[in-house]
């Protein structure tokens, strides 16, 4: 361990806040996985509704979205680029107190979202269901952190802005655009309101919106933190700068045109979903630029996998990155859309990027930054280990669950018998999901049961770490034991 | 790495240096795509089949109410009264708009007459249909069932003509959905009895056994609130559907006294009936 030069880092950045993000993405990770096997196994087994609107799967559906991407994945987002703008660019955060403003700001806001989203308080927007007066509390929490991210970057020491600020420059900057125009509506209420848009034209805003915040939230935020983690874990410096550079500029401006493939055979014009796909196909090329970018810093130190258990999830979460983002241009066009929209494979293919890949970099990220933060080893390296292996065969099983539940419902759906008529009925192809539907939660399940023990070893490593006085060493004050 | 003195070569390295230029930059590459997808649909006439076809619109749509209502007035003539939950209201009839009542108010029947029928046109939804369209949203229907027929064989069959632009047009937001859990629901509308309906939003499993859908038991003992619809017709209005004052003043008339499953049930009946598609026209490209 470069101990040395991580308590010279310790005295010299805003960390704090950082290790504050870091605890509550990984105890959101647990709540938003938990939702979700509750969800799950309410269309698995659906008396567990038990008639309670509050639970109820239509109301607890954001409840789980939500959590997973806004409370976890934006913890994650916000602790690690905080974390990792400091260490390239030498200097400490432009505003300790902004960064604070932004980790209990946001944190109120997730705690809204618990209250309001059960209550059935929702602008009924996929990812953008929370109504108007959170939204405006997220529109000022999210300038709070870019406004303070740019200005670090304006302060730095170094003379190059370091790529991974690129990324997440980029994702700030989209989320601002896309959070501002897709939620503009009157209010009729304190908590209620009705989108500006209508029909066809609010049908292509909100996907312009839900492919994005996959595009930037999930993608180029994370292969921001990517970018940092990976080469420092592997010790390694990044494979190609010229790669990066071109499939940051191919990923900024092909992404958000992919919305629209959403919508393929709507009452969308035909020209707009065929952009959507055309550009949807092409986005293979930056996106495994970035996954080969990834995987390649590892040539020469692939035997690191054997050992490092970090470095695992970062390569497998790279290896599920590649895979879904082939998948993703495959179901865009017309003819699989045609078979896949609607059905439970579009559910898999994000299961396949936000297990696999979001949650596999961010736990990684979270591992590496542990032992930094905390200035002391992990308190179980078995653990991580175990971690590792539910979390990977978790997401396999909803995986392989949800692609063979949602391939027969589209072939389901449309198969004809020899008489020329609908082979099934609706509801046969309801009763047929049954064992997937099962199949899933218990995948999910698995992968909870990882995150659960993740916590279990973030809060006993906190523990050990504060017993040995690990902070206070490394922060250069007399090492007497808390705890 | 170049140190901080040596000129920067290039665009690249010149945006690397100076994070203002690289915000710009940014900023600019990320807005072609929306732009380019998005603001065309505003105004590019063929996005609204209703352009081409405008016999699918019910043209008297803002000048004639959808439902007149008829109040009953009290002693006085203009006035009458309303209990709405514990509540007394009166409604003042010049206004449309509720006032407290000191003296506690008593039902009073209304009568309606419909000056729309299915098939007629597409039209804004009726103050009951949006309070059943509210909780469509507030229960997170759209998560599971979409409204949004696509043009294939199959699902002419299963389902009805494909849907048009034009007939979502008033639903702010839309509500085409993503995911077809349960079926979609874009025609549902006269498919299956109110008291079908009723059931199944009660206990979907007493009539179809296989059904994964919660219960909605729930809606039974919801009472509408009058003057809170009429808010939200007000707030519709604002932004563009033409509901005439005659709407908005019946509002109180068609919710008082209805439960939230009569406002579903309204809102299901009226989904993919307002305008007669003929299988012969082409419609959309």
């Amino acid at each position: 361990m470069e101990a040395t030069a991580d308590y010279a880092a310790e005295r010299k950045y805003d960390f704090d806040v950082v290790r504050w993000f870091t605890i509550m993405a990984v105890v959101y990770l647990v709540v938003g996985a938990a939702v979700g096997v509750y969800i799950a196994s309410e269309l698995a087994w659906p008396f567990l509704n038990f008639d309670n609107p509050y639970i109820s799967f239509g109301r607890l559906r954001p409840v789980h979205t939500n959590a997973v991407i806004f409370a976890f994945g934006g913890c994650t987002l916000m602790g690690t680029a905080f974390y990792t703008v400091q260490r390239t660019c030498g200097v400490s955060l432009w505003s300790n107190r902004l960064a604070w403003f932004t980790f209990w700001g946001w944190n109120a806001i997730i705690v809204l979202a618990v209250i309001t989203l059960p209550l059935g308080l929702t602008q009924s927007k996929e990812y953008a269901e929370l109504e108007w007066p959170i939204d405006i509390l997220i529109a000022v929490v999210w300038l709070a952190f870019t406004f303070n991210f740019i200005m670090t970057i304006a302060n730095r020491k170094t003379s190059h802005i370091y790529v991974s600020n690129w990324f997440f420059l980029g994702m700030m900057v989209m989320i601002v655009y896309l959070h501002v125009v897709n939620s503009l509506s009157i209010p009729v209420g304190l908590m209620k309101s009705y989108s500006l848009f209508s029909g066809v034209q609010d049908a292509m805003i909100q996907w312009w919106w839900g492919h994005n915040a996959v595009g930037f939230y999930l993608t180029a935020g994370f292969l921001g933190i990517m970018y940092y983690f990976v080469p420092k874990q592997a010790n390694r410096p990044i494979y190609s700068y010229r790669l990066s550079v071109i499939h940051f500029w191919a990923l900024m401006f092909g992404y958000v045109w992919l919305g629209a493939h959403h919508l393929q055979y709507t009452a969308l014009p035909d020209w707009t979903g065929s952009l959507g796909a055309a550009v949807s196909l092409a986005m293979i090329i930056p996106s495994w630029g970035g996954a080969v970018n990834g995987m390649m810093t590892l040539s020469g130190a692939w035997d690191k996998l054997r050992t490092d258990y970090v470095l695992r999830f970062l390569i497998i979460a790279l290896a599920f990155y590649a895979m879904s983002t082939f998948e993703g241009p495959v179901m865009s066009l017309k003819t699989v859309n045609a078979l896949s929209h609607y059905t439970d494979w579009t559910i898999g293919h994000v299961h396949s990027g936000a297990l696999g890949w979001v949650a596999g970099i961010s736990i990684g990220a979270i591992y590496h930054l542990m032992t930094r933060l905390w200035h002391t080893e992990m308190w179980s390296e078995k653990l991580v280990n175990v971690h590792f292996w539910t979390a990977t065969i978790g997401t396999v099983i909803y995986v392989v669950a949800m692609w063979v539940s949602g391939i027969m419902q589209g072939l389901m759906w449309r198969a004809y018998d020899e008489y020329g008529t609908l082979a099934y009925t609706f509801v046969e192809s309801v009763a047929a999901m049954h064992p997937y539907y099962a199949m899933r939660a218990v995948g999910g399940g698995i992968f909870l049961l990882g995150a659960i023990i993740m916590l279990f070893n973030v809060l006993m490593t906190v523990l050990k770490s504060a017993t040995a006085g690990s902070l206070r060493e490394a922060r250069g004050m007399p090492a007497v034991a808390v705890a | 790495m170049a140190d901080k003195n040596t000129p920067p070569k290039g665009l690249q390295e010149r945006m690397e240096r100076n994070i203002w230029g690289l915000l710009i930059v940014v900023a600019i590459v990320l807005s072609v795509g929306g732009i380019v997808e998005i603001v065309p649909l505003f105004y590019l006439k063929g996005t609204q089949e209703a352009h081409r076809f405008p016999e699918i619109m019910w043209q008297e749509a803002g000048t004639t109410p959808i439902v007149s209502v008829t109040y009953e007035t009290d002693e006085a003539g203009n006035l009458v009264r309303f209990k709405t939950g514990d509540r007394g209201q009166f409604l003042k009839k010049d206004t449309g708009e509720f006032v407290q009542d000191p003296r506690r108010g008593q039902v009073r029947a209304v009568e309606t007459t419909w000056n729309w029928k299915p098939g007629d046109g597409i039209r804004p939804y009726t103050a009951l249909e949006l309070a059943g369209r509210d909780i469509y949203q507030r229960e997170g229907c759209y998560l599971c069932h979409s409204q949004q027929v696509r043009p294939f064989r199959d699902e002419r069959e299963r389902y009805g003509h494909y849907s048009l632009a034009s007939e979502s047009m008033f639903d702010h937001p839309f509500q085409w959905g993503s995911k077809r859990t349960g079926p979609d629901m874009a025609r549902v509308g006269g498919k299956y009895s109110d008291a079908w309906h009723q059931q199944h939003l009660r206990a979907p499993r007493s009539v179809v056994p296989e059904s994964v859908m919660p219960g909605y038991p729930w809606l039974d003992n919801e009472r509408l609130n009058p003057s809170k619809i009429q808010r939200h017709m007000k707030g519709l209005r604002a932004i563009g559907v033409p509901y005439s004052d005659a709407d908005i003043e019946a509002a109180p008339g068609l919710v008082h006294g209805k439960t939230g499953m009569d406002a579903m049930v309204a809102y299901l009946q009226v989904l993919g009936t307002m305008a007669r598609l003929d299988p012969g026209v082409m419609y959309r490209e």
